[in-house]
């Protein structure tokens, strides 16, 4: 309905007399309604386990509940303490550090607050869990010297600064020690001593490694994907079940044959001696190390890289090619000017793919990675599992996902998301 | 007031008759529902494998052949435990019943309100000569208020036998020998242990060793010790790797579980010895989820489970040692081999010469710091 | 300017898809290679543009032996079926990319992308992508493309298959002029007869891997070597029967298998006794006709008339065969046909073409 036709007519109407325009929006509208019913359950089911754990992932990375909810009269009472004076809090607040350590042992929740404290200076779990023993007989004042005899540790000032540091509900040191950063004691962000500063460049490792990875992929999925893309179907087919194997294999499976093949009394190093390439003695170590990871991870990742080139592939007819060889390209200029650039597309969907799977990838690099093929994911489920410390968990993990978003951002800037095909 | 009393006493007698007939006729439940908690399925929480094997012939397959009405079901997430139990509690859906933990987790657990406490002389059965739990078990076992202690483990070194023609790995420092005893290494990929067996090599007493660490200069010295192998270090993170690499001839030393070892000499018959000096003690145990539906089987099993025979049986199927001192005269043979377990004890006195154990309060407190400085440490 | 020399062609082996070609085509002539698929005509087209080589024999352009030249540089243009325009370039791009390949320089590439685009009557759509232009501008932008590096042979493969009835014939006509005014030389590959008949100076009519007959339109339709030709252009009524005599002015009598014996042009039959099929086009076909000296008269029985128009198409019994078609002119006052009216029906003896004895089912090639 161009304006231009009906303009002098007036609005056109259906024949009960109601504009058409609204006719028309009102029979869409429903159409609309309709199909957003159908994608509820979805809608649902991202929100429920997808949106849902990241909202508390964010939550968990600041949240710092255990001083204010476990020290409640020691806060209170180290509201008028200025911890910039140099000197240690009065009397009152070893009171109240004693009444909420003989409730903390009651309540069984003094081992939390030394637990949280402890992330910050070593040694507090064992001053709370002490101290919290020995306050059961403190009935009587001075209350300050009593502490002091339990450890001496009470007359440090750096303790108090601590306590009173994380006694707010939210905590930003989570996400400093992600950073490589810490409190000082007088309240100021500082650098983690050298020998402790492990996350960046963690961080630094794992983005290095994602890019060799993904550029491995492109490298070798390429070919294949075009061998998939321009062999008879027959062929194709058996090409495909050799390249999804990895899917279809299990973990384990799949580490043991890599151990057997890579170590180095394993095949690959047995062949090369036999076949003289290396001595004896200079046997290369392929796992156990980066190059472990990167074979590993290639091989897992090899088949999103080639699942939508082979998609985009099989969309480009071999007539383009000939095309440009008819109007004098050679075959390389040909590739290079006219089938590559078609191919873009998948491989930007195949770039993405792998990258930000290779990105928060964690068994693999575990199992043969060694130490210097461990990426931060490894380091998260680490502080998931076995020290239990999630807010640091989470704050890396929230950094890692705000890394790729940012990633992702940057990419669609170059590439366009637009132009990508999944397959 | 005379009727009133007669009425009162009559209505005692019927009263007691009543209850007399009732007990009469529900005895045998009754009696089974004391020694056993009413009928249940239990989940067990265990590390799977041998290990998960030899307590289900040891403890749950007894335990239920005397309770019938009680079920346990294997769960082999231990590995996972801690977080698990964590997200359950958090959740207030405690589905776990009893949790297999090493000492360390433990602690956490315990401090995390994860676990229940128990006291081991009203809920774990004397030694057979009445010595009470708490005595019975060895000293400083019962980590936090929260742990039953099961078995004593060890991390040791194993050895190829055909690395190093007649020459014998002897001390902790040979390990350090690289001029001596050539070749990779294989060792866990974490700090505890490694520091102070560093320490040990480097000429600290093992008295010593922690307060040693409370200094820069002696973590650095530990460290520094380290650092001269670390080229040589296949570091692993799963017990199934070292004697693995072993038997592969990727390394030809390596710290492992002394069980896990075990298994690759004398059921595998794999070239491989063992050095048992300053083998490092660990505790394995269990810890109750708190808030379990369950905790009055739990406790019941457990007490069954933990006396002086069950603990001594599961040395039958696997060579971690018992954690009662009364259980150590009871280890006998291998349940399938027939070969005397007491040799192969980490425990027994010619392999216990020297030995460290596991200072958990002070890993407790020292983890996060040296867990960052080992690993950048490794990383560089 | 093309020559094949008797070119074979197979893909795996065992069976030859062209089977012993033998073609030549001079400057500026536009051939027509016509077939049903399967033919082995596509197979001779990319044969002369270099990607697929000929298992055995040469095939010379302008004179040159080129069986070992690599497709880029034969220097032939060539438009395909889906036009094969590079989606991610532009129009003027994708007309500059033989222009680019031969390092011409950029104001001169400018220069004949502008006179290419105006050629074809797009002057103003250089800067739009294939995907936006119509199915219409596509082809002649794949035309223009093929021609703007001036090349004296043009290679076309169903060029305008994908397009819609009318269009195609609109299209045919602007190739056909745009082959005359730039006199260059054209192979090109069709199914379609009706657009073969309508561009080309001759036709090659391929089947089974060989030509069965190269002549002009003319000839072709109305001088059919054999019976597929006749079958596969135009339509043709076909008549069994036994040659009983050929006389020496290659006039056969032939008797039918209903026993009227009749004559007819000796074309592709050898003697007495050979089984023939007759060929007698629908429209040479007279009803109830003057007997003159060399008419040939049968009986017949109309069985079904459909009214189209400029002519009425009236299927009869004839002869033992139901499926005679006449076409009847609707002239002014034309004879009015019933049908189940017996009535007679003959063509001159010249139009009657005695053919080989081959069936062939059209629709399926």
């Amino acid at each position: 309905m161009t304006d231009g036709t009906v303009a002098n007519e007036g609005p056109l109407v259906t024949s009960d007399g109601r504009p058409l325009k609204q006719s028309l929006q009102a029979a869409l509208k429903q159409k609309r309604r309709q199909a957003f019913m159908l994608t509820v359950p979805l809608l649902a089911f991202i929100f429920i386990f997808f949106i849902v754990p990241i909202i508390a992932m964010l939550w968990r990375s600041v949240e710092n509940p255990e001083v204010p909810n476990y020290l409640p009269n020691t806060v209170a009472a180290l509201q008028s303490w200025d911890e910039a004076s140099g000197v240690l809090p009065g009397e009152d607040v070893y009171a109240a550090m004693v009444k909420d350590l003989q409730i903390g042992r009651e309540n069984r929740t003094i081992g939390k607050v030394g637990r949280r404290l402890n992330y910050e200076i070593p040694g507090m779990s064992s001053l709370f869990k002490g101290s919290s023993r020995k306050a059961k007989n403190m009935t009587e004042a001075p209350f300050k010297d009593a502490l002091i005899k339990a450890s001496k540790k009470w007359e440090k000032l750096d303790v108090w600064q601590l306590i009173k540091r994380e006694s707010g509900d939210l905590t930003a040191s989570y996400y400093l020690s992600a950073m490589d950063l810490r409190f000082t004691p007088d309240g100021s962000v500082a650098a983690q001593p050298e020998n402790r500063q492990i996350y960046i460049f963690l961080f630094q490792r794992t983005l290095i490694m994602s890019v060799v990875i993904t550029g491995l992929c492109i490298l070798l999925g390429f070919p294949i994907a075009y061998l998939l893309a321009t062999i008879p179907m027959r062929y194709a087919g058996l090409l495909m079940i050799l390249v999804l194997l990895p899917f279809w294999t299990s973990l384990l499976v799949r580490t043991t044959a890599w151990i057997a093949l890579l170590q180095s009394q394993g095949v690959i190093n047995d062949l090369l001696v036999a076949i003289g390439v290396v001595s004896d003695d200079g046997r290369l170590q392929l796992i156990h190390n980066k190059t472990g990871t990167f074979i590993a991870m290639t091989h897992i990742l090899l088949p999103f890289m080639i699942l939508p080139l082979y998609s985009v592939m099989k969309t480009i007819p071999p007539s383009y090619m000939r095309a440009a060889r008819s109007m004098g390209a050679t075959q390389w200029w040909a590739f290079y000017k006219v089938y590559f650039p078609l191919t873009l597309s998948g491989i930007g969907a195949g770039t993405i793919l792998v990258f930000i799977l290779s990105i928060g990838f964690y068994i693999t690099p575990a199992l043969v990675g060694g130490t210097s093929g461990t990426l931060i994911s490894n380091f998260i489920a680490n502080h998931v599992s076995v020290t239990l410390n999630w807010g640091l968990a989470a704050a890396l993990g929230t950094m890692l996902l705000a890394l790729v978003l940012v990633l992702y951002l940057i990419y669609d800037k170059i590439v366009g998301v637009d132009n990508m095909k999944m397959g | 007031m005379k009727d009133l009393l007669k009425k009162g006493t009559a209505l005692s007698a019927v009263v007691a008759g009543c209850v007399l007939a009732f007990s009469a006729t529900t005895t045998t439940t009754a009696s089974a529902d004391e020694a056993c908690g009413a009928d249940v399925t239990m989940t067990y929480v265990s590390w799977g494998g041998a290990y998960s094997a030899s307590q289900q012939k040891a403890y749950h397959d007894p335990w239920m052949a005397k309770c019938p009405g009680i079920k346990i079901v294997n769960d082999d997430s231990a590995s996972e435990g801690l977080a698990k139990l964590r997200a359950q509690v958090e959740a207030g859906n405690v589905t776990w019943d009893l949790v297999d933990m090493e000492a360390a987790q433990a602690v956490t657990a315990c401090e995390e309100g994860l676990a229940e406490e128990i006291d081991p002389d009203t809920h774990l059965a004397p030694a057979p000569d009445g010595t009470p739990a708490s005595k019975d078990f060895f000293d400083g076992f019962f980590v936090s208020e929260c742990y039953i202690p099961q078995i004593v483990y060890s991390t040791t070194f194993g050895y190829r036998t055909d690395a190093f023609g007649d020459k014998k790995l002897s001390s902790i420092a040979d390990v350090f020998d690289l001029e001596a005893f050539p070749g990779k290494r294989a060792l866990e990929k974490r700090p505890d242990g490694n520091l102070e067996w560093a320490l040990i090599a480097d000429g600290v007493p093992a008295s010593d060793v922690y307060d040693v660490l409370e200094t820069e200069e002696g973590v650095a010295r530990a460290f520094n010790k380290l650092a001269t192998i670390k080229d040589q270090v296949i570091w692993w993170t799963k017990g199934a790797q070292p004697p693995q690499l072993l038997a592969d001839g990727e390394v030809v030393i390596a710290s492992a579980y002394n069980g896990r070892l075990f298994s690759a000499i004398v059921e595998k018959n794999q070239p491989i010895a063992m050095m048992w000096q300053w083998q490092v003690f660990a505790i394995d145990g269990w810890v109750i989820p708190k808030g379990t539906k369950n905790k009055d089987q739990v406790l019941k099993y457990l007490r069954f489970a933990t006396d002086t025979q069950r603990l001594a049986d599961q040395a039958k199927y696997i060579s971690y040692g018992p954690a009662r001192k009364s259980s150590a005269p009871l280890v006998g043979k291998h349940a399938d081999l027939g070969i005397d377990m007491g040799p192969h004890m980490p425990t027994a006195p010619e392999n216990a010469k020297e030995t460290l154990l596991y200072n958990t309060d002070w890993w407790a407190d020292n983890r996060e710091s040296f867990d960052e400085r080992f690993n950048a440490w490794l990383a560089k | 300017m093309v020559r094949f020399e008797g070119v074979q062609k197979s893909y795996d082996g065992e069976a030859l898809v062209v089977k012993d070609l033998n073609l030549d085509i001079s400057k500026g002539e536009f051939v027509t290679m016509l077939g049903p698929s399967g033919s082995g005509k596509t197979t001779c087209l990319m044969m002369l543009a270099g990607f697929e080589p000929a298992t055995y024999g040469e095939i010379y352009l302008e004179g040159e032996p080129i069986n070992n030249v690599p497709p880029h540089k034969r220097g032939i243009g060539m438009v395909f079926q889906n036009y094969a325009l590079f989606p991610h370039m532009t129009i003027a791009e994708n007309l500059a990319f033989p222009l680019q390949v031969r390092g011409m320089g950029k104001a001169e590439q400018e220069e004949r992308v502008k006179k290419a685009l105006e050629m074809v009557e797009l002057p103003t759509l250089g800067g739009r992508r294939p995907a936006q232009l119509s199915g219409g501008q596509q082809q002649r932008v794949a035309v223009a493309r093929a021609l703007v590096f001036e090349p004296s042979l043009i290679l076309m493969d169903e060029p305008l298959g994908a397009l819609d009835k009318q269009l195609r014939e609109q299209m045919q006509y602007e190739i056909k002029h745009i082959h005359e005014n730039l006199k260059v030389t054209v192979v090109y590959v069709t199914h379609d007869q009706a657009e073969a008949l309508t561009m080309s100076d001759r036709i090659a009519v391929f089947n089974d891997g060989v030509i069965q007959q190269l002549s002009s339109p003319e000839d072709l339709y109305e001088r059919p070597d054999n019976a597929f030709v006749a079958q596969f252009i135009g339509e043709n009524n076909k008549l069994a029967g036994t040659v009983q005599e050929i006389d020496k002015d290659k006039v056969a009598t032939v008797k039918l298998d209903s026993g009227d014996v009749v004559k007819a042009q000796a074309v592709a039959v050898n003697g007495k006794g050979d089984r023939t099929l007759l060929s007698i086009r629908p429209e040479r076909v007279a009803i109830a006709p003057k007997k003159l000296k060399n008419t040939i008269v049968l009986d017949g029985t109309i069985e079904e008339l459909i009214y189209l128009g400029d002519h009425i198409r009236t299927r009869m019994s004839v002869a033992g065969h139901n499926d005679f078609v006449v076409k009847v002119p609707n002239n002014s006052g034309h004879h009015v046909l019933k049908e189940g009216e017996k009535t007679t029906l003959g063509w001159i003896a010249e139009d009657c073409r005695a053919l080989d004895y081959n069936i062939y089912d059209k629709d399926h090639g």
